[in-house]
């Protein structure tokens, strides 16, 4: 059908057909489909962060079957854990989910901790709160680079690099390393914050919403941004909780399912803060909630910089924490402790606990079985990452095969945390 | 979190049910677990659905060594309304492992289901795709159970490289 | 200084026309004078020294991460450090056009044959840095699923630290171009199998290379 009015040109196109083609690919394909294509993404790939392997099925540009091949970085953490003492474990456990260390440490020893009953003293809680939403920005602020990395801009990932350096001299001001602090220790912190940290961390919290609006005005009403990201990759509630989806994925289809205030866990409940949620679940949605996730948790620590109780850094039960140093050139008891627990560690009575907290990808739980002796018997990570990236396949599909890279750095998994 | 009288409630409903299904209820740091039977496993998983326990947060192997049956399938179950976490156990034989697969009911048991098989050697009856997930397709043996040795092995350096037999070639 | 003069002939030697305009533009020094002159401007090396100095300053890295050290290799890359200060932050997603693999982070079983797909797809010449504790050596995970670098490449560098410094990665970067403009022979690769593996499309029947070994290491 040709519309009155337009050009010559516009009116040849349409003119043109593709049955005669049609006719003569008919005997290689199977009628109405056409014959598919499988292709292989990774495991080394640019846009699939990390060493993630996709088998994509595609007809044309358009994304028919998805199967994700994982373990390529499968490092036996689980079983390295069963050959450590349980103080020995917190730095192996660190380097599962490589962007959420201390949420990996905090779920382990909170595990440990409830497993041997010992109770965690308010400073420490602070000061855990403090670091754990440092990280959760610092983790926001790597996906948004990578991710927006692979929607084809460049200057993002400088900005989000730059306040992520500025994140990584806290921690390495309060812990010594830059990545995999071993901060949160079984009963407390490794050590009291170190005077000046507070008012570079004020600092911080006081910048912090503007370069998130920075971002935004990059980001928000980007043309490119739009396009590729709204209305892309939705997926149901139902259907992701059905496939045990947490943490943001989830809050973007408007479910506000967030362990820090459903189940609070390390004195979350003292602290004001909202839980920002979705409306429809498409790929801006999950942007969105985690940009204004970014600005709740620099809330967090300003509160729990402001409310930060005196009194000691960790427990002091000699049993489980290791005595000050000080003390040592003093008191023969403190020595003794002070030798047994780096010998042998601490004895944890049999049982078995499984501790969920919230991290920036979802529920982390951890599961610790005691068999009484100083090594635990079983840990395992349910890592949001491993369990969210099932939820790739239904978001993608039928989808056209560049949605496929945005969902999937929209997605963010971390494949240290796949693969453990 | 239901207390220890809740939990006694929940087992009594589906002892109601079926009578051996559950062996056992363990209440420890005020989290409850039920000990169910292998077999009705999937029958006790599909009734807490049911009850509301509709979100299966993870599900993940144990290995009880030496003890008999040896292995242990763990499905951590959650009610978002109660805000309420339940652990069943279910516990399989070293000879012949084998337990239902929940992944029509849940469907994340997917791909933990595979890891849980991959690691242990627990085969899920009734899973679409049960092939080893983690580690090579051809790889032989189980490595998270507690009798399959670390392995690893000592590193080498130009001071003690001579120690490894035809280090040089 | 004896000057011997004589006419050139039009479409002559060629190489005897230059000599003689270089002759003619040093006209008018004499004995130290015409020393000094040479040495200041005229820098003498062998052709292979100075591709060296070429390759070295300009190496394409692989965009290959692998696990925490990724993190901190992108860091490499980004606002505080930026590695483009030394020129090499042309990093290549295709190892075609890559000659220097960074293993950043752990090496499972599993992503041996992969890695050592890649090493072979790379051009000579490549280099290799193993950088952090698991790649060099398996550090805290010595385990079932881990594997040293050691076992089937040939690593130039490696950088130590779980996971290191960016600025370590710097380092080792910069001793990777000292080792180039230094040592560039290549030929202790040998004992890995790895020299003249470069996977091609077409190769002659008579000298075509042994299959890929896949995670065989000459220790193993």
């Amino acid at each position: 059908m040709t519309t009155p009015g337009i050009s010559e040109y516009r009116r040849q196109e349409e003119s043109i057909t593709l049955a005669p083609i049609e006719q003569q690919l008919s005997g290689v394909t199977d009628g109405e489909r056409h014959e598919l294509l499988t292709i292989n993404f990774g495991p080394h790939h640019p846009a699939t962060h990390g060493v993630l392997r996709l088998l994509v099925q595609l007809e044309g540009e358009v994304v028919r079957d998805l199967s994700p091949i994982i373990g390529y970085l499968h490092t036996g953490i689980e079983k390295t854990c069963e050959d450590k003492s349980y103080w020995k474990v917190i730095p192996v456990i660190e380097r599962m989910d490589y962007l959420a260390y201390y949420f990996n440490a905090m779920a382990f020893c909170g595990a440990v901790e409830r497993l041997v009953g010992v109770e965690v003293p308010p400073r420490a809680q602070y000061l855990r709160v403090i670091h754990l939403e440092l990280n959760r920005i610092m983790s926001h602020l790597f996906w948004l680079g990578t991710s927006a990395l692979d929607l084809g801009a460049m200057s993002i990932l400088w900005y989000c690099l730059r306040e992520r350096e500025q994140i990584l001299d806290l921690f390495e001001m309060s812990s010594g390393q830059r990545m995999h602090t071993r901060y949160i220790q079984v009963g407390g912190v490794f050590e009291d914050i170190p005077p000046g940290f507070a008012e570079k961390l004020r600092q911080f919290t006081a910048k912090m919403p503007q370069r998130v609006e920075q971002y935004g005005a990059i980001l928000n009403k980007n043309e490119i941004v739009l396009k590729r990201l709204c209305n892309t990759g939705i997926v149901d509630e139902q259907t992701l909780l059905g496939l045990g989806v947490t943490g943001p994925l989830l809050r973007a289809t408007g479910n506000p399912w967030d362990l820090r205030k459903a189940a609070p866990y390390s004195s979350y409940d003292h602290f004001d803060f909202k839980i920002p949620v979705g409306s429809i679940g498409d790929n801006y949605d999950r942007y969105r909630v985690r940009l204004a996730e970014i600005l709740e948790s620099t809330k967090i620590i300003d509160q729990a910089l402001d409310g930060l109780p005196e009194g000691p850094y960790i427990t002091t039960d000699r049993k489980i924490a290791l005595p000050p140093r000080h003390e040592l050139a003093t008191s023969m008891e403190a020595l003794i402790h002070h030798f047994k627990l780096v010998t042998e560690g601490f004895r944890v009575p049999p049982g078995e606990i499984y501790y969920p907290i919230e991290s920036p990808r979802g529920e982390l739980g951890c599961f610790v079985r005691s068999d009484g002796s100083a090594k635990p018997a079983r840990v395992h990570m349910r890592d949001p990452s491993f369990v969210n990236l099932q939820a790739l396949r239904p978001m993608v599909l039928d989808g056209y095969i560049a949605d496929l890279i945005a969902t999937l750095a929209m997605l963010d998994p971390i494949i240290g945390g796949v693969d453990r | 979190m239901p207390d220890a009288t809740g939990l006694e409630l929940i087992a009594q409903d589906l002892r109601e049910a079926d009578a051996e299904s559950v062996l056992e209820t363990i209440y420890f740091r005020d989290h409850g677990t039920l000990l169910v039977d292998a077999d009705g496993a999937r029958e006790v998983l599909a009734r807490l659905r049911e009850r509301g326990f509709s979100f299966l947060a993870s599900l993940h192997g144990v290995d009880y060594y030496p003890e008999e049956p040896r292995l242990g399938v763990l499905y951590e179950l959650l009610d978002m309304q109660r805000v309420d976490r339940l652990t069943v156990k279910a516990r399989v034989h070293s000879e012949a492992p084998s337990i239902a697969s929940v992944v029509d009911l849940f469907p994340t048991a997917d791909h933990q289901e595979r890891e849980v098989y991959d690691l242990f050697g627990v085969v899920f009856e009734g899973h679409p795709d049960l092939r080893r997930i983690l580690m090579p397709e051809d790889y032989e043996g189980h490595p998270q159970r507690r009798d399959f040795p670390i392995g690893g092995e000592p590193v080498l350096f130009t001071y003690n490289e001579h120690t490894v037999p035809r280090y040089y070639e | 200084m004896e000057v011997i003069r004589g006419p050139v002939q039009p479409g002559g030697d060629p190489l005897r026309a230059r000599q003689l305009r270089a002759r003619d533009m040093l006209r008018g020094l004499e004995g130290a004078e015409l020393e000094r002159y040479v040495e200041e401007r005229v820098m003498t090396t062998t052709l292979e020294r100075a591709l060296n100095w070429a390759r070295s300053n300009a190496l394409f890295p692989a965009t290959f991460g692998l696990a925490c050290c990724a993190i901190e290799m992108i860091t490499t890359v980004a606002s505080r450090l930026d590695i483009a200060r030394f020129g090499f932050e042309a990093f290549r997603a295709s190892p075609r056009q890559a000659d220097l693999l960074i293993l950043s982070g752990r090496i499972s079983i599993k992503m041996v044959p992969v890695i050592r797909r890649i090493y072979d797809q790379m051009l000579e010449p490549k280099w290799v840095i193993a950088m952090g504790a698991c790649s060099s050596s398996m550090g805290v995970f010595n385990n079932y699923a881990i594997t040293p670098a050691d076992k089937f490449l040939p690593v130039d560098v490696h950088v130590p630290g779980c996971p290191p410094r960016p600025e370590a990665l710097m380092h080792g970067i910069l001793r990777v171009r000292a080792l180039i403009q230094e040592q560039p022979n290549l030929g202790w690769r040998q004992r890995y199998g790895a020299e003249g593996t470069e996977e091609t499309l077409t190769v002659p029947a008579d000298r075509a290379p042994a299959a890929p070994r896949e995670g065989e290491g000459p220790r193993a």
